[in-house]
């Protein structure tokens, strides 16, 4: 006999097949929710769709815009995957990627008039402490003084975003710049070097690509990896067998402000070029979603970048073509999520429709 | 200051600091009932702009503010369903409704940016604020129904066995700190601003959470805290305002008589505070809902 309410039962042990498919299901329903919403709207949902997931990439310049914007996403996604595994909310990338253009941005500022190979690594070196010193505020703070991690860490996103402010204004403002609040452009030495010619994609992507991997290999081969994933799923396993939580939170959060800080680094010398207030359409807040997205798992943040990236220039898109404002993206990235919450459910618990004796 | 100066400080730090006490009392029922909803910036900002069209379209500020609380009662809702049936992990799901909100207000505002409106006038609202708090601390201390809410707080378990309804305690917690927070909202968006701009609350929603944490979960102290803020936020755009400057001798005295640091102090004060507060571990332990952002899951 079968229950027209199914029962809720407690699977033992959580769906494999189910946690990959619960974000492609969770991709399909904000697709769904999505033409809804523009149905609404007034407009043709086939249309509006076109607009905002295809067109965006159906040329070569779209496809390297894409990976312009997937890359940093995917680079603080993995940072964060660091932290997350650990259950440690670092919600702060959006500071730690602005420390990170600073600290790096500044030395560009500085060596403005010099052209040398050793700049970029020297900027992007800059760029990793900075985010990694600003990450280590909530760590310590957490670790010394038992303050809540998500709190502080999002304090420091508006502290970061003020500093840049007063530098950008104040010290650093271009002296020939027309009292614009922007720097000066760093040398040409000092740029990302561009992967091909005519397009914006730059050598960014490739160290994002061998950070990601490095990180694979720390999860799944290194005694660290397999530390922070015992400590997240059951703290007290943890602990009886040892591991140091504090140190293990220190560098999670170090590891995730350095990735965070080689981001901004890598978006003021890739694309923009010197310093002003807008650095990032709030990289550090979506990076959150695609590391969720992504299972945590560095193939998954991967192909999550790439889907939020999407987002981004369908929502530049449709800003243009539809005078939808650009933050719509928001909307789709805060859907996905949602139904990837909801969607986790089938892989930790199922439905019984038949009744049970 | 002479006396006049004085009162008028007063007034602004009075009406400055009202929306953070509905949205960090909202929030901190949620709380205690044991759920912990980041969600409080985005709930203000659909809260916000839902007051602010309305008014626009109808014209009505009852309608305002009754959209508005409904608004808030949506996105709660959503929020209720995501971690109370599918059992999802809070702050994921707090955070995905702050990044919904940020997307759902700015679209539905769009075409309202720069409309001019009739502002309301703030002082109602201020004694509102002061009589919630005391309603809802008398709601918990010494009414059956605030004990229950607490006990469901502290420990779900022993709350179902005694044969309350957790997932329905907690559902009207949520949805009680959501229509908190949308009414927040459409009090800075119709009384406080008078106006609507994408991203209005500014963080106003964390604030209140880190309130929340302040008071050490007692309704009374979100006041205290809330008004500690708000004294201090107004207080440094005093001082911006006289053009204050820290004399030479002090350190980077450009950066700290510089706007952007007197803008991020409220920020480093809620953290300094924050600091303070938690570094008594015991104390946060004590006070803290026990059974805060866990699920509860009644098994078969």
């Amino acid at each position: 006999m079968t229950n027209l309410f199914p029962k809720i039962v407690s699977r033992a042990q959580s769906s494999n097949i189910m946690n990959i498919f619960a974000p492609i299901i969770a991709v399909i329903l904000t697709l769904i929710t999505g033409s809804i919403i523009f149905s609404i709207m007034g407009f043709n949902p086939f249309f509006a769709l076109h607009t905002f997931f295809i067109s965006p990439i159906s040329t070569t310049y779209g496809i390297s815009e894409l990976l312009v914007k997937a890359t940093p996403l995917a680079l603080i996604a993995t940072g964060l995957a660091f932290c997350f595994k650990n259950n440690i909310y670092n919600i702060g990338a959006e500071g730690q990627l602005t420390m990170g253009a600073i600290f790096g941005g500044g030395i560009g500022i500085y060596f403005h008039d010099t052209n040398s190979f050793w700049l970029l690594p020297l900027m992007i070196i800059g760029g990793a402490i900075g985010g990694a010193v600003w990450a280590m505020i909530p760590a310590l703070l957490k670790n010394k003084f038992n303050t809540n991690e998500i709190l502080t860490s999002l304090m420091l996103v508006y502290v970061a975003l003020f500093i840049l402010d007063y530098l950008v204004v104040g010290p650093w403002r271009d002296p020939e710049g027309y009292s614009f609040p922007k720097t000066r452009s760093f040398s040409d030495s000092g740029r990302m070097p561009l992967l091909f010619e005519g397009l914006r994609i730059h050598i960014g992507l490739i160290i994002t690509l061998i950070l990601i991997f490095i990180s694979w290999f720390v999860f799944a081969k290194t005694i660290f990896g397999f530390q922070l994933k015992v400590s997240g799923f059951s703290p007290i396993a943890a602990r009886y067998a040892g591991f140091n939580q504090k140190i293990l939170i220190y560098l999670a959060f170090g590891i995730c402000g350095a990735f965070a800080g080689i981001a901004g680094l890598a978006e003021v010398s890739g694309p923009i070029g010197l310093l002003y207030r807008d650095i990032s359409p709030n990289y550090g807040f979506t990076a959150i979603i695609v590391a969720f997205l992504g299972r945590l798992h560095p193939l998954g943040i991967i192909f999550a970048s790439l889907v939020i990236a999407l987002t981004y220039l369908g929502a530049e898109d449709a800003q243009l073509f539809m005078q939808i404002p650009a933050a719509v993206g928001f909307l789709f990235q805060g859907l996905v999520l949602f139904y990837l919450l909801g969607a986790d459910f089938l892989v930790k618990y199922k439905l019984e429709f038949k009744k049970s004796k | 200051m002479n006396y006049l100066e004085l009162i008028g400080f007063i007034q602004i730090v009075l009406i400055a600091t009202t929306p953070v006490v509905f949205a960090g009392i909202g929030e901190l029922v949620t709380e205690k009932s044991g759920v912990l909803n980041l969600g409080v910036e985005g709930m203000m900002l659909v809260g916000a702009v839902t007051a602010f069209v309305t008014l626009v379209i109808t014209g009505s500020y009852v309608l305002a503010f009754l959209f508005s609380i409904l608004a808030g009662i949506f996105m709660s809702g959503l929020f209720a369903f995501l971690v109370l049936i599918l059992m999802s992990n809070q702050v994921a799901t707090g955070l995905s409704l702050t990044i919904f909100g940020i997307g759902l207000s700015s679209m539905i505002g769009k075409k309202y940016i720069g409309t001019p409106i009739d502002g309301l006038t703030p002082w109602y609202f201020v004694i509102l604020s002061f009589i919630i708090v005391f309603l809802v601390g008398y709601f918990f201390y010494k009414t059956k129904s605030g004990l229950i809410l607490r006990a469901v707080g502290e420990s779900h378990t022993s709350a179902h066995a005694l044969g309350y309804s957790v997932l329905k305690i907690r559902l009207l917690a949520i949805l009680f700190g959501g229509s908190m927070c949308a009414f927040a909202g459409s009090y800075i968006s119709i009384c406080y601003a008078p106006m609507w701009q994408e991203g209005m609350i500014a963080g106003r929603g964390w604030i209140a959470l880190a309130l929340v944490v302040f008071s050490t979960w007692k309704p009374s102290r979100i006041l205290i805290g809330a008004y500690i803020f708000g004294g201090t936020s107004i207080f440094q755009m005093h001082l911006q305002g006289k053009g204050f400057r820290f004399p030479h001798w002090v350190p980077f005295d450009d950066f700290f008589s510089s706007a952007p640091f007197f803008n991020m102090s409220p920020y480093l004060a809620t953290m300094i505070v924050l600091v303070i507060i938690s570094s008594n571990k015991l104390r946060i332990k004590l006070s803290a809902p026990a059974c805060l952002t866990m699920p509860f899951y009644k098994g078969s």
